[in-house]
């Protein structure tokens, strides 16, 4: 059985600061000679880290026993599209940006869009998410087949070579097993994915609210309405004024929805009004929307400029987000208590969420040359976990478990839960060579 | 006036391609190449629409001269927004050894021929990056040009322009009928979404050749060598 084990790697303070290379980067550029690579780590017992553009939060990089970092940068083809299908299939090194550039002729677009611009491939392996999931979903429910190189040099195709049905009941989902395994059980060589029509037209609106209550309260009630929103941000206050400064606007400082609609120009009418009854019977006030492309493209681009705005409030120092998850019902309540945790702890930690989805973020903003806070912001993070934990929700809603998070996992999954991943593990892997030390804490000998 | 506005399309390379030089030097390798259209023209497009849609003219022609393929670039136009399509076709050898020249003989003859009140077009093609096309088609129609656009507004049968130059932003008022060039901060052209690429699909799209505009593509250049940039090498400190 797996046990739990407190190394020094869940402590954030190393995990800021240590870096973790391996002994070799090879780049690889087709499957042919990914797969060949793994049979020589296979044969002399080498660690192999996949990495993607390398952008993911939760060190799923580092190479935490050395070995070889197996750069797929090279691998970077468009294949196979098919816009009367609604899917696509790419290479590792093809990211977000560069496919929906790619697609923009076809209408079609693929809506998942995590802060960086991340690899595709990589996005599978985190389980990725971004703003828009509560209309469009996650990697989870946005991933056809995958192409992956076991830790063996084998290669599989985990819906069957070169198939692409909108749905299946064929055998084990193993899509959906490598789908957030983070590159312990394989290395991704190819991802089909899901397209959507690019939405005939956007409106953006912002909100301010007196209360966190009252934001969060409207979130609820627009889901329960039935309005399809795309987006649907979350800022409290600290993080307005921190995005107000960076990205000079003037926002009022106090909890805000920034929130987006999807759709044809007579459903947008009808969308909007709904949210806004919602906002202003909520105590909402300042109801803006934005139709048009630039005024649209300015708001959003504070939203996901909000990292460097988080860290421009403290020059010098560097920031770790959290990333907990919880159901809908219970976030007021969470926020509510997190905001008195950081208050009452004197810590900086303005928050950005996806409150559609439950999902929020505390971009903690600390000293690296103050033990004493890093510590104080590593035991923060823990409640917070275990906050979420307490209200049915999860530890990590997109970033993943990665270094920091396995002990969290343990506690998430419970033993069985744990024990059944281990198997798993143990099963595509038995010598721990896919990115040891991520996901799972295994015992050392 | 026609209330008539012709933009020019052109198929070229995506913009995020790696350009590979053919083994032989005699050009660039676009066999089973991603193409699109040429930037400078999306923007040309977004604004004949726009301007269409805040009713300052009535109808917009979108044109490209090229192989069966350059239909695509005015599908896309069409899914942009413009109202039909003119495809001059040209082909094979004739098409290697097409320039601006050639282009806008066939854009002023389009021009008359379809009593055009405006021309947009991009500033230039990123594949030959010539910037020759808006000007030699104003010079050949006699018209005025208001080149490297970053912002045009109509006033009555005149166009207002600022234009972007090395030294600034120069204003400009110049007399229609008149060529216009976009620059790159004119405005952000939109997507082509599924449904108006669909509608798209119903919009006309003509086929004429260069000698029905009494216009011969005859290349008075000869590409003699293509060449990749010589590689970069280490400085020295």
């Amino acid at each position: 059985a797996a046990k739990v084990e407190k190394t020094e790697c869940d402590s954030i303070a190393l995990f800021l600061c240590r870096c973790r290379p391996p002994d070799v980067v090879v780049f690889p550029r087709c499957v042919e000679e990914v797969s060949a690579l793994a049979k020589v780590c296979h044969k002399h017992r080498l660690p192999i880290i996949p990495f993607g553009t390398g952008t993911g939060l939760e060190g799923g990089v580092g190479a935490m026993k050395g070995g070889v970092c197996f750069s797929l940068r090279n691998m970077e083809q468009v294949l196979d599209l098919h816009p009367e299908d609604f899917d696509v299939t790419v290479e590792p090194g093809v990211t977000r940006k560069t496919l929906n550039a790619y697609l923009r002729d076809t209408g079609l677009w693929f809506p998942i869009d995590p802060g960086a611009d991340a690899s595709l491939c990589g996005m599978a392996a985190t389980s990725a998410s971004g703003t828009n999931a509560v209309r469009y979903g996650t990697m989870r429910e946005n991933v056809i087949n995958l192409e992956v190189v076991l830790a063996d040099g084998s290669v599989v195709h985990t819906a069957g070579k070169g198939r692409r049905p909108r749905k299946t009941s064929a055998g084990y989902n193993l899509t959906n097993l490598f789908v957030g395994s983070e590159g312990t059980l394989g290395i991704i060589t190819k991802t089909t994915l899901r397209l959507y029509g690019i939405p005939e037209a956007m409106v953006s609106a912002v909100c301010s609210f007196p209360s966190v209550q009252a934001a969060v309260d409207s979130t609820v009630q627009t889901l329960q309405a039935g309005v399809p929103i795309a987006r649907i941000e979350f800022l409290d206050d600290v993080m307005i004024d921190a995005c107000n400064r960076f990205s000079s606007l003037s926002y009022p400082v106090t909890p805000t929805l920034f929130l987006e609609f999807h759709g044809s120009e007579q459903s947008l009418e009808e969308q909007v009004k709904t949210a806004e009854d919602i906002t202003q019977s909520n105590g909402g006030s300042d109801f803006q929307w934005a139709r048009d492309t630039e005024t649209r493209n300015r708001l959003w681009k504070a939203r996901h400029d909000a990292w460097y705005a988080a860290l421009a409030l403290r020059p010098g120092c560097k920031a770790y987000s959290t990333d907990v998850c919880v159901p809908l019902s219970r976030l007021p309540q969470i926020i509510v208590e997190t905001k008195e945790d950081l208050i009452e702890n004197r810590l900086t930690g303005p928050i950005a969420g996806h409150v559609g989805d439950g999902n929020f973020h505390c971009l903690m903003v600390v000293d690296p040359n103050d033990p004493e806070e890093m510590h104080r912001v590593h035991l923060f993070t823990e409640r917070l976990a275990r906050r979420a934990l307490a209200m049915d929700g999860t530890c990590t809603g997109e970033h993943g478990v990665g270094l920091g998070k396995r002990a969290l996992l343990c506690e998430e999954m419970g033993p069985v839960g744990i024990q059944v991943m281990q198997s798993l593990k143990d099963a595509l892997d038995p010598n721990n060579l896919m990115n040891p030390g991520k996901i799972l804490q295994r015992e050392e000998p | 006036m026609s209330g008539r506005v012709l933009v020019g399309v052109k198929r070229v390379i995506d913009y995020a391609v790696k350009i590979r030089v053919k083994p032989d030097n005699t050009g660039v390798v676009t066999d089973g190449v991603k193409h699109s259209m040429n930037p400078f023209c999306e923007i040309a497009v977004e604004e004949a629409v726009k301007l269409k849609e805040k009713k300052l003219i009535k109808e917009v022609v979108a044109v490209s001269c090229g192989p069966q393929q350059s239909q695509e670039t005015i599908r896309t136009a069409l899914a942009m927004g413009a109202d039909r399509g003119i495809h001059v076709d040209v082909s094979g050898k004739d098409y290697e050894n097409l320039g601006p020249l050639q282009v806008s003989k066939i854009l002023a003859a389009l021009a008359k021929q379809e009593d055009a009140q405006l021309i947009l077009l991009g500033k230039q093609a990123i594949d030959d990056d010539c910037n020759q096309t808006g000007q030699m088609t104003a010079a050949l129609l006699d018209w005025p040009q208001g080149t490297f656009a970053s912002e045009v507004s109509l006033e009555g049968d005149k166009i207002n322009l600022v234009r972007e130059i090395d030294g600034g932003l120069e204003h400009i008022k110049i007399n229609t009928p008149a060529v216009i060039t976009a620059d790159l901060r004119l405005n952000t052209p939109r997507y082509a979404t599924l449904p108006n690429i669909m509608k798209a699909k119903k919009k006309k799209i003509v086929t004429v050749k260069p000698a029905d505009l009494g216009v011969d593509v005859t290349s008075r250049l000869e590409v003699l060598k293509v060449e990749e940039p010589p590689q970069r090498q280490a400085g020295r400190v």
